[in-house]
């Protein structure tokens, strides 16, 4: 558990990096996150973030990568260009969600 | 080299066709490209019907001689009940449901997926020339044919797992 601050605003963050607390995740704290790992978010990241962030909070639980590509719009090669090296740990990171636990 | 240096880059050897067997490889192999892991596929001797047009989304359950078998409800299965007729059949229907309700795809689009993440597919040349299988009747997803040398030349520096 560590604490810091982004955009103004203390963020709680869990050993891994991921945000603790998606209630203190704002859009500014997004893109901070994308730049620490070497991503300037555009329109098709933005509509992969908003769709995991949606369909957590209907859902109740994180989104798989293979549910984000059938249902966001944006498919699995596309994905991985937009997020590269893992797009699993980074898509979830900046989204301000948990560490992905699926297999898929 | 640190003992906990993160894992780059996978090779996966996936040597038999039955479908609880097909499925391990695949799963590890897209685990792989989600977390940024470089990953090789090498389908040889049985594990060509995975990536085998025709054979590839039926692929099936053998039920004779696994102990580990059970009914649902972790009902006991004897082994013997293995060779009853239609069991494997229906063995493969269950198992098929259950992987599909944990939203795994079935094999056929689980090789466009890997395909589409990076994942680079090779067939075994000896077990597609043992099967008469040509580049036609693989998946399009395959990227080549190779010897089992050439596998060893694109897994430099891999970890590797035979299944």
């Amino acid at each position: 558990m560590s604490e810091r601050e982004i955009a103004g605003t203390p963020v709680a963050f869990d050993d891994d990096g991921f945000m603790t607390d998606g209630g203190q995740w704002t859009r500014e704290i997004a893109g901070t996150l994308a730049v620490e790992e070497g991503i300037e978010l555009n329109d098709r990241h933005w509509a992969v973030i908003d769709f995991m962030r949606q369909d957590t909070e209907a859902q109740g639980q994180v989104p798989s990568l293979r549910r984000i590509t059938k249902l966001s719009g944006v498919g699995t090669k596309e994905l991985y260009q937009l997020f590269p090296k893992g797009p699993a740990k980074k898509v979830a990171r900046i989204a301000g969600l948990g560490k992905p636990k699926g297999c898929i | 080299m640190a003992e906990d240096e993160p894992i780059k880059k996978m090779s996966i050897i996936c040597s038999k066709g039955s479908l609880d067997m097909a499925y391990p490889g695949l799963i590890l192999a897209n685990a792989a490209r989600m977390s940024g892991i470089e990953v090789n596929l090498f389908f040889t001797f049985w594990g060509l019907d995975i990536v085998t047009k025709k054979r590839m989304n039926r692929l099936k359950v053998g039920t004779v001689g696994n102990p580990a078998m059970r009914l649902p409800g972790n009902l006991p299965f004897p082994t013997w009940m293995g060779a009853i007729p239609f069991m494997s059949h229906i063995a493969t229907w269950m198992m098929r449901r259950e992987i599909a309700k944990l939203d795994q795809p079935p094999v056929g689009e689980y090789l466009e997926m890997l395909h589409d993440a990076g994942a680079k597919l090779y067939a075994c040349k000896m077990a597609a020339d043992m099967m008469k299988v040509e580049r036609d009747d693989l998946a399009d997803g395959v990227d080549d044919i190779i010897g089992a040398m050439e596998f060893y030349e694109v897994s430099a520096g891999a970890q590797m797992i035979f299944i």
